[in-house]
């Protein structure tokens, strides 16, 4: 098996990739107007001091000489100092990523459980009502903005019928659980803290729902398709004739190959509710990292900027990977094929 | 004799199209019985594989239309039975072999997933369906269509195969579990010609083995007259001629069978075969009275108002033409 020159292979592509895209950024953020040291020291700050932080942060360099200081900081792990909050990129971003990241893969839950489910009810009930139903919910589902299902839950949830917390990530008054991992979940659940991961698992719900219902549905869509596409396929045909019960003709026959278009598309959708998570976030007021960077872009707070940018970059070529290791598990043509 | 494992009865088969329905199957009648094997020929598209599909009731679904007919085994009628009784029919009575043996398995699941379901789902006893007993019969079943090394082969993907080895595997497939029937269609149609050898002699083989009966789906005479023991042939929907494979061969009668057999090249030379010109009709609008009436030498008024049905000549060589 060639798994492991595969994997390093695809590990050294993505330092490239993160290479071009630090560039990217890096000049994206520099070629916007707007004089970062002026905008962090506010209007009334004298120039001498908006000069002095020019030079330390080598903004009166050529971009060739920043770029040069920007990555030799980030090589060394220093991603330098925001200009907001005044600490630690790093810091902010290891502050921040937790409870983001903790969302989107509750999210990630909800789209591969319910896009699987809705997609495989409506191949099997093709052109029933179960199958219009999921249509109509899909076209909705997918034509909502997240954020506009995030105003709607915590009016519902928040004001009309509080069943269910709508904002933050724990009620008041709750000990949050050390940080090990950041996840509250995960750190209550090692410390054994019951009653906070339960906490902690009914705030998580409302976002992470609203997050996840437009994917849900575009993967439903894209199962349901594949699934109906191999239902012609004489294979399946040869597992009716074997007499093989339907149920299992559809949850294994017919599921595992439809799901390989799936998986690719499911990977990019989940990897972009990090960056997508904003408005979400704001919303339900939780503390996470896509809030950070728009705050961030806002300000022109340079290094933030890079830093998030950088990470959001990372988390995408992981993904990636992770999704092409998926696929080479579901399709043995490709695993064997020779060239994975 | 005594009464045909399954008799089939004025079948007709359509399609819904967004033109209308496409009426391929136009009143086929076929039988077969225990032991016996039979050739079904015609050219593509005539509806040979479209008939054997309805016999497992493995047409496509919310396509196909049946409006009259009945496939009948064992004197029940297929078409009309409930889930419980086709699927015994298709568990324990009658199985298929595919023409394209790349698309009838699987490409995801291993050799060995795919067959331990086929023999766990055919209704075995509690007893009978422990998994050692399940990879027995697998084994037993690879050994039987000749591929070494059964063992590594349920672990292989098919993929991993040559097109004969998965046409064997569908082979072992179809007889793995105890069948009356077997239905093949074409089945060494999109392998090499050796290798189509091989496995028209090891399907030979094995249903005279196991006493089963034998439906060979082919368009060529050739295989038939190799494998078969009567020869139903087939023209767009209709079956045009039934005859023992030697009287056939021997006596050729309706005007199709006789264009059939000069399209055969033959090994003395002579040139090019003759063949028959133009193609299958348009079953969106099948020309009335002999569907054959438009491709005919011997066409006459008759033929294009009336359509003629079987009639027997003697000796079970049915025909159904006017001109013979």
């Amino acid at each position: 098996m060639k798994l492991h020159s595969y994997l390093l292979r695809r590990l050294l592509l993505s330092i490239f990739v993160l290479v071009g895209l630090s560039i990217v950024i890096f000049i994206i953020a520099r070629v916007v107007p707007g004089d970062p040291a002026r905008m962090a020291l506010g209007p009334r700050a004298p120039q001498f001091a908006v000069d002095a932080l020019r030079e330390e942060m080598h903004l009166d360099k050529p971009l060739v000489a920043q770029y040069y200081y920007w990555i030799k900081g980030v090589a060394t792990g220093d991603l330098g100092r925001s200009l907001v909050t005044k600490r630690g990129v790093l810091e902010d971003i290891m502050e921040f990523l937790p409870a983001t990241m903790e969302l989107v893969m509750v999210s990630a839950i909800f789209v591969i459980v319910f896009s699987i489910l809705f997609g495989a009810l409506a191949a099997r009930y093709k052109d029933k009502w179960v199958d219009s139903v999921i249509r109509i919910m899909a076209y909705t589902g997918v034509a909502v903005p997240s954020f506009v299902l995030a105003v709607l839950f915590v009016l519902i949830f928040g004001y009309l019928w509080p069943v269910i917390p709508a904002l933050g990530r724990l009620s008041a008054g709750v000990q949050p659980p050390v940080s090990i991992t950041g996840l509250l979940t995960i750190d209550s659940l090692l410390t054994g803290d019951f009653p906070v991961f339960w906490d902690a698992l009914k705030h998580l719900f409302l976002p992470a729902l609203a997050l996840a219902i437009g994917p849900i549905f575009q993967e439903a869509r894209i199962i349901r398709s594949a699934m109906t596409d191999n239902m012609g396929k004489d294979y399946v045909a040869a597992a009716v004739g074997y007499g093989i019960p339907n149920h299992i003709i559809m949850g294994k026959y017919l599921l595992k190959p439809s799901l390989i278009p799936a998986v690719s598309v499911m990977g990019l959708d989940i990897a972009s509710l990090m960056g997508n998570a904003f408005l979400v976030e704001v919303i339900f007021n939780w503390p996470g990292i896509s809030r950070y960077g728009m705050e961030a872009m806002l300000r022109k707070d340079l290094n933030a900027i890079s830093a998030v940018i950088i990470v959001f970059g990372l988390i995408f070529v992981l993904v990636n990977i992770l999704v092409d290791l998926i696929v080479a598990y579901l399709d043995p043509r490709i695993r064997l094929g020779g060239k994975l | 004799m005594s009464n045909p494992v399954l008799e089939i009865k004025n079948l007709h088969v359509w399609y819904r199209t967004y033109g209308g329905y496409s009426r391929v199957l136009d009143g086929v009648n076929l039988h077969v019985y225990k032991g016996e094997k039979v050739g079904l020929v015609g050219e593509a598209g005539c509806g040979k594989t479209t008939t054997m599909r309805s016999v497992l009731r493995i047409l496509p679904e919310g396509q196909a239309h049946i409006p009259e007919g009945q496939i009948l085994y064992h004197g029940n009628d297929i078409l009309k039975m409930k889930p419980r009784e086709l699927q015994q029919v298709r568990t324990r009575g009658i199985s298929m072999i595919f023409q394209e043996p790349a698309a009838a398995l699987n490409p995801v699941f291993t050799v060995g997933t795919q067959m331990f379901d086929v023999i766990k789902y055919s209704g075995l006893s509690k007893e009978e369906s422990r998994k050692d007993n399940i990879k027995r019969l697998a084994i037993q079943a690879i050994k039987e269509v000749y591929i070494p090394d059964p063992e590594r082969i349920l672990n292989c993907y098919p993929n991993q195969l040559s097109g004969g080895m998965k046409q064997r595997i569908c082979i072992a497939m179809a007889i793995v579990t105890a069948r009356e029937l077997l239905i093949a269609d074409e089945p060494g149609t999109s392998l090499d010609v050796t290798i189509q050898d091989q496995v028209h002699r090891l399907l030979r083989g094995l249903v005279e083995k196991k006493e089963m009966s034998l439906i060979m789906i082919t368009h060529s005479l050739g295989v038939a007259r190799e494998l078969t023991d009567r020869i139903y042939v087939m023209y767009a929907g209709n079956i045009v001629e039934v005859a023992r494979t030697s009287d056939l061969f021997a006596n050729p009668l309706h005007p199709y069978t006789l264009g059939l057999l000069s399209s055969v090249p033959k090994l003395t030379g002579g040139g090019v075969a003759e063949g028959i010109y133009g193609r299958i009709p348009d079953y969106l609008r099948p020309p009335g009275g002999c569907r054959f009436h438009p491709r005919c030498p011997r066409a006459v008024q008759r033929c294009r108002e009336e359509k003629p049905l079987l009639r027997d000549l003697g000796d079970g060589h049915q025909v159904a033409c006017f001109q013979v």
